[in-house]
């Protein structure tokens, strides 16, 4: 009998449990991945490279579009996007989803914001009508995975 | 029975430690959800300035919370349906301890307030339609560092946004006409000789925004825009290029689609990026929504595969619906129809 009982507060217990867990993980806003940093710009862009870095990202190249902006005579703060994957990785993922070339490299937004900065891209589990395959699946998770990561090494940055 | 005793014991500790442990944390659940727009002080950025004294005296807890669990569709800011309502509640105290020392009004939030609706669209149009839109769209664009002076702490609301009408009572939007703003262009109506039955008018006339249409997110399921080419893959770059140019677009950059991954004489050769820049166009879309990065700048990568050449870009019509931005979906059509104009000048 009360060995009955035991189980049954366990399997409550462990339902409850597990509910928690869940609701602390879940995010809330998922589509856009977003993150200010309490750096000035020049320092978050730095601290996103060396993170992406740590990540084995390479920056394929820096687009800065606030020169191009200024360039032609408007005014805007400092505003650049960030094109990062991993070389070989590359590779395999545009030999075996070639529909997927528009949107490689990843991309990170990043600008600036009085005296912080922001950080943000499209959430990569977006692309899932490239492809409804686990496999796709499962690589854009990671790549999710990872952004989410990255964002919460730069949140702690002072 | 001590064993069960012991047990027992142990079960409690386990359950609160877990407990202790899952209460949700409001100010590490603003960080992450919030205080990307809001910024972490509620001093504000993309999102209203959450911290300014006047918004947190005239709204309540009640207003705080639908707000964060409906969103504002359409108008950036998301629905976090998602959060659990402790979780949500967890929040809107952190943003009541972005201001301490302010006491937020109590409002009556059940009570329905009636009014003479045909006055009521007068005196809005006379009063309210210069800064909220003459159907309560609402102000343009958002984000403080593109799209507005720094000074100016707030765009006027969309008051026909389904968000705004699902959160906001009758009472809160009579407190907020009466007693305005401070701190922002909202005016004091009740102090500028507006009565309150005239207000009430107005109360009235705003919550018939509710039939209005309500935004929706576009439904678009393709990712790309895909096109083949009768040329080869150089006379395809060029024809690119010059359709380009002549829908007003300089050309920034020509690339391998590896380069700055693998040394030169390693990179694929058949597969071609063509960037494109309009700078009027991206200094409107970075002023509709600061965050658009993903769209910039303009591209079409050609690859040569089997010698069938094939155009590919990303779809925005596509792509915007994550924004939650209803302002970008209307840029993001006109660059939709821009992309597929220069393909299809650059193959024929």
């Amino acid at each position: 009998m009360i060995a009955n009982q035991l189980k049954k507060l366990l399997l409550t217990l462990l339902i409850v449990i597990t509910a928690q867990v869940q609701a602390i993980e879940i995010d809330g806003s998922s589509q856009l991945l977003m993150m200010r940093s309490k750096q000035s710009f020049p320092e978050a862009m730095l601290a996103l490279q060396s993170t992406l870095g740590e990540y084995d990202y390479i920056i394929s190249r820096v687009q800065r579009i606030d020169i191009g902006l200024t360039g032609m005579g408007y005014n805007t703060d400092m505003y650049r996007v960030l094109f990062f994957t991993k070389p070989n990785e590359f590779r395999e993922v545009i030999a075996k989803y070639p529909e997927l070339t528009a949107y490689m490299p990843l991309k990170l937004t990043i600008f600036a914001e009085k005296d912080e900065t922001i950080i943000a891209t499209v959430d990569p589990t977006v692309l899932r009508f490239i492809n409804s395959s686990a496999e796709f699946t499962r690589l854009t998770r990671r790549w999710r995975s990872d952004i989410v990561a990255i964002m919460d090494e730069l949140r702690e940055l002072e | 029975m001590p064993r069960f005793k012991h047990f027992s014991t142990a079960l409690l500790l386990l359950f609160t430690a877990t407990t202790s442990l899952a209460a949700p944390k409001g100010d590490l659940l603003y960080e992450k959800n919030c205080g990307t727009c809001h910024g972490l002080d509620g001093s504000g950025g993309v999102g209203v300035p959450l911290s300014l004294p006047s918004f947190q005296a005239s709204v309540d807890d009640h207003f705080l919370f639908q707000n964060i669990r409906y969103g504002r569709p359409g108008r950036v800011m998301p629905a976090f349906s998602d959060l659990s309502d402790a979780q949500v509640n967890a929040i809107v105290r952190h943003i009541r301890s972005l201001a301490p020392h302010i006491k937020p009004v109590v409002l009556d939030n059940s009570k329905v307030i009636s009014g003479d609706i045909i006055n009521g669209k007068k005196l809005y149009s006379e009063n309210c339609g210069q800064c909220h839109g003459a159907n309560g769209e609402g102000g343009h664009g958002t984000g403080v560092t593109f799209s507005r002076p720094r000074d100016l702490p707030i765009i006027a609301p969309a008051l026909n946004n389904a968000g705004f009408l699902a959160a906001a009572s009758d009472e809160m939007i009579r407190h907020t006409i009466t007693y305005g703003r401070q701190g922002t262009p909202m005016q004091a109506f009740g102090r500028k000789g507006q009565n309150e039955q005239e207000i009430n008018d107005i109360v009235a006339y705003i919550r018939t925004f509710e039939n209005s249409k309500h935004w929706q997110p576009v439904a678009v399921d393709e990712a790309t825009i895909t096109m083949e080419s009768e040329y080869g893959l150089e006379e395809s770059v060029e024809n690119l290029k010059r359709a380009a140019v002549g829908k007003n677009f300089k050309v920034i950059r020509i690339q391998n689609l590896e380069d700055g991954m693998f040394p030169e004489a390693e990179q694929d050769k058949r597969s071609i990026i063509v960037y494109f820049c309009n700078f009027s166009f991206v200094n409107r879309a970075i002023n509709i929504d600061p965050r658009v990065g993903l769209f910039l700048p303009c591209r079409i990568t050609l690859t040569e595969h089997d010698g069938v050449v094939s155009l590919t870009a990303i779809n925005p019509r596509y792509m915007s619906r994550f924004y939650n931005n209803s302002e970008l979906d209307e840029a993001c059509s006109e660059m939709y129809d821009i992309y597929i104009e220069i393909m299809e000048e650059a193959i024929l």
